[in-house]
């Protein structure tokens, strides 16, 4: 009789602690994006079949994922940078002018370098990543320094960026004709896109950083309380200026893969528009707006919804000119899905259907 | 139970059987109370036992559980605030929630504007004759146009009790309107609060110092552990028996905490300030506080004690002057470069500079320690055990360690807030107003561990502007007035005393 009791309670603990880990996977902020992105892409599984098929081909994965994730990685660098300036109450509109910036410096210094070994290389991407540095630098500078609102300090540079990435390359489109540079945006290796491991140091990089270092807490003290944080002597300051930097340098690397991908750099049309499909895939993420809770997983699928969004669009067949208008309401429908208040609703409804049904 | 007076006078609101949990907290369950007309009910408990969850599940702010509310015997359940208020509940909250950038009288009619027939444009000179005509009720002439925050707390205060009597409130809630109040102004309340019950308001009056409840109650109820513990009379509940029905024990006296402590004659400095001043704010103080000194400093509202606190802390810059932390000349420039030297600060505002309310109990309890050790984080064992000490040392109630401070009471986050501080071991810790809005037991839990640690050599400097607290607590007392010092007087003055050099006699 107690040898049963006892089996009964260990099988109730077990079932409790199923229970608890159930809920605390319901209740996981990524939990939502993760599955948007999962039903997004069995949406199109159901609609061509062969979507999802990966294949081996010389020496290298090829498919519709690899391709999504492959043409992700300029979004997902950005939206890694701007994850962390938002999670300080900040904004960083002018990433999009930067990656140009970036791009152009990149493909200016290979045009003036002349030697065929790596050494064009190297320096373009130091470069590039400098003139990132410098730019997050500024914007840093503005809203720290000068005490501007971030939005207004970083349309600064996000209307000047363009014309100084022109004065640049003097107004052409600069094309590049230099293999080891094409690497970095059409490269394979171990069978897998290069940028995907750009994008996986970073992301490495950073959430170490955040998680083995106490910058997380500090962040995030500053994000929900720059005040409290400034008096229990959290060096506000000098880490948002840090996170401008670091989204200049993330907005740079962006602009070399974007750049070495079509060989070229477009200094008007590089990263169009960029800054707002990051702030989107960092609210996608689980981020809240107003600074303090963020997380960087939660971005990387929200760059991955986007594209996989903008891969849905051309693999449906929409018209080109209407597809802006079509991707509107998708992202419309994925906000909705993930809105805590939306969800509320909805399943209050569906228990009135049900109790109706009763 | 005692049984309640006569109830002779009708009853306004009635609350049954009211119940809310909070997570695996349960912070209300079971409690009746009942609001008559014309008269003032006290609600008395410590920090966390459930004042402030009955008040917001009054107002709406929160939802119960169980239980029901009636106004006038009809059931309401409002579901926010405004509902609240339109049922006839009006309150006016510790914190006051009004808008300061906004004008006398668009803080008073918000949300409700008077508007024209045509085209429903907002009717400004109705907005303003309202106002005036408001606060003329409360006997106050103030100019309508200007903006709330260029009045002080007090005056905020009133025209928050001026907003609940225009919704024509039957029923109206002071969540510790005092806390924030010097002796005249809370005069002046009192006066207010007689002349609502004389129009037959019945009114909720929430605080936590005794003698102002036995001078405008009438009634009591008592709560503890989210339980009603009673309601009484306020004629047949002495304070002793209040003490003990809120605490429900008998509160260790607080002789024992201060005969230990003898003030060290010749210990060395921990602070010495030499005319330290910044134009407009303060005029050039001197100041010095020896290790193992309690170091009060009374003034009024506005006469430089927190300007001071914040030069010493480094949140202004000193524009003059010199200091000297541990002998070692020092500049500030930044909170850190105090922290680093072994500076603390609980700031007066606790909500806006103390706590980060979305982070845990330990989060907040390490933060500044982090801060001053640098980017290295300290091993999460560690983080814990300090935690842990310091939520036992100081009583901190708490579900957990990672409770987010947020959901904890007031009196327990302004643990939090020292516990941050006593974690980085501080060579001079500096408290403004650290008992503000807290109850009984949790005051003299979070002196005593301060009384404990200058005895173990840490120097303090206590700012309050009740003199009751200097007196008690301080081997030696500074007075400001006027953004200079007044004054020192030696630990034992009397209050009367501190008042006098506080008043400028």
């Amino acid at each position: 009789m107690a040898e049963t009791s006892g089996t009964m309670a260990a099988s109730s603990a077990i079932s409790s602690r199923w229970g608890r880990g159930l809920r605390r996977c319901l209740a996981h902020p990524q939990l939502w994006p993760l599955l948007t992105l999962i039903l997004l892409l069995a949406g199109n599984g159901l609609f061509n079949p062969g979507f999802l098929a990966l294949q081996w081909r010389d020496g290298h994965l090829y498919g519709n994922l690899i391709d999504i994730a492959h043409r992700a990685a300029p979004l997902a660098l950005v939206s890694l940078g701007m994850t962390l300036v938002i999670a300080l109450r900040g904004l960083d509109i002018s990433v999009g002018a930067v990656l140009a910036i970036a791009a152009t410096v990149a493909a200016w210094t290979i045009g003036h370098v002349s030697n065929d070994g790596l050494l064009p290389l190297w320096l373009a991407i130091a470069a590039a990543l400098a003139a990132g540095a410098l730019c997050g630098l500024w914007n840093g500078w503005l809203v720290v320094g000068a005490g501007m609102q971030p939005i207004v300090a970083t349309l600064i540079l996000m209307v000047a960026g363009r014309g100084i990435a022109q004065s640049i390359s003097g107004g052409q489109i600069l094309t590049l004709y230099y293999a080891p540079y094409s690497f970095l945006g059409n490269g394979f290796v171990l069978g897998l896109p290069f940028s995907l491991f750009v994008v996986a140091a970073v992301f490495a990089l950073l959430q170490l950083a955040l998680r083995k270092t106490a910058l997380g807490l500090f962040v995030r003290a500053i994000g929900h309380n720059p005040q409290a944080a400034h008096l229990a002597g959290v060096r506000a300051r000098a880490i948002t200026l840090g996170a401008y930097v670091f989204c200049g340098i993330a907005a740079a690397l962006a602009g070399l893969l974007v750049s070495s991908n079509v060989n070229s750099a477009d200094a008007n049309n590089a990263g169009l528009l960029l800054e707002l499909d990051a702030i989107l895939a960092v609210a996608l993420g689980g981020s809240l707006l107003g600074g303090g809770r963020f997380s960087l997983a939660g971005s990387l699928l929200g760059a991955l919804i986007i594209q996989a969004l903008t891969t849905t669009i051309y693999a449906i067949g929409v018209p080109p000119q209407v597809n802006l208008a079509v991707k509107a309401v998708l992202v419309f429908a994925v906000m909705l899905l993930q809105s805590p208040l939306c969800r509320g609703q909805l399943r209050a409804l569906l228990r009135l259907r049900a109790e109706r049904r009763a | 139970m005692t049984p309640a007076p006569s109830a002779a006078r009708p009853v306004v609101l009635q609350a049954r059987g009211l119940g809310k949990r909070f997570g695996a907290t349960l912070a209300l369950e079971g409690v009746d109370l009942a609001l008559r007309a014309g008269e003032v009910h006290a609600l008395m408990g410590q920090n966390g036992a459930g004042k402030s969850t009955l008040i917001k599940l009054l107002t709406g702010v929160e939802r119960p559980d169980r239980g029901s509310v009636e106004l006038d015997g009809r059931v309401i359940a409002p579901s926010t605030p405004m509902e609240a208020q339109r049922e006839g509940i009006g309150t006016v909250y510790q914190e006051v929630n009004l808008c300061p950038n906004l004008s006398v009288a668009e803080n008073l009619y918000a949300g409700r504007y008077p508007r024209r027939r045509r085209l429903r444009m907002i009717d400004w000179r109705q907005v303003r004759d309202g106002a005036r005509s408001l606060l003329r009720q409360l006997h106050l002439e103030l100019d309508v146009d200007a903006p709330l925050g260029s009045y002080p707390v007090a005056i905020r205060q009133m025209v928050a009790i001026a907003r609940a009597l225009g919704v024509s409130a039957r029923v109206l809630i002071l969540d510790e309107p005092t806390s924030s109040l010097d002796e005249g102004e809370v005069r002046e309340l009192f006066r207010v609060i007689a002349q609502l019950r004389e129009r037959g308001m019945a009114i909720l009056f929430v605080t936590h110092f005794l003698d102002q409840v036995y001078a405008v109650s009438d009634r009591i109820t008592v709560l503890r552990d989210g339980c009603r513990v009673g309601e009484y009379a306020v004629a047949d509940l002495p304070p002793a028996a209040l003490v003990n029905a809120m605490v429900g024990r008998d509160l260790p006296t607080v002789a024992g905490v201060d005969a230990e402590r003898a003030p060290p004659p010749d210990a060395p400095l921990a602070i010495d300030a030499q005319g330290l001043g910044c134009r407009g704010k303060l005029h050039p103080v001197d100041l010095q506080v020896r290790r193992g000194e309690m170091l009060g400093l009374g003034g009024l509202l506005g006469s430089g004690r927190t300007e001071l606190a914040r030069l010493l802390f480094g949140l202004d810059r000193a524009e003059r002057g010199e200091l000297r932390i541990g002998g070692e000349r020092v500049e500030l420039k930044h909170p850190a470069d105090a922290v680093v030297r072994g500076l603390a600060l609980c700031p007066e505002e606790r909500k806006t500079d103390g706590i980060v309310a979305e982070l845990s109990v330990r989060e907040n309890i390490v933060l500044a320690l982090q801060a001053r050790q640098g980017w290295r984080s300290m091993p999460r064992t560690r983080q814990d055990e300090l935690a842990r000490q310091l939520v036992q040392a100081l009583g901190i109630k708490a579900a957990d360690i990672e409770t987010p401070v947020g959901l904890l009471s007031g009196g327990n986050q302004q643990k939090v807030m020292l516990a941050r501080w006593l974690v980085t071991e501080p060579r001079l810790l500096i408290l403004d107003e650290p008992t503000r809005g807290i109850d009984v037991a949790a005051k003299q839990e979070l002196m005593a561990e301060v009384a404990r640690r200058a005895h173990a050599g840490m120097a303090v400097l206590f700012i309050s502007a009740e003199t009751g607290e200097l007196t008690r607590w301080c081997d030696r007392i500074a007075v400001m007035r006027e953004r200079r010092k007044a004054g020192e007087l030696p630990g034992g003055s009397t209050e009367a005393r501190v008042l006098a050099m506080i008043a400028g006699d």
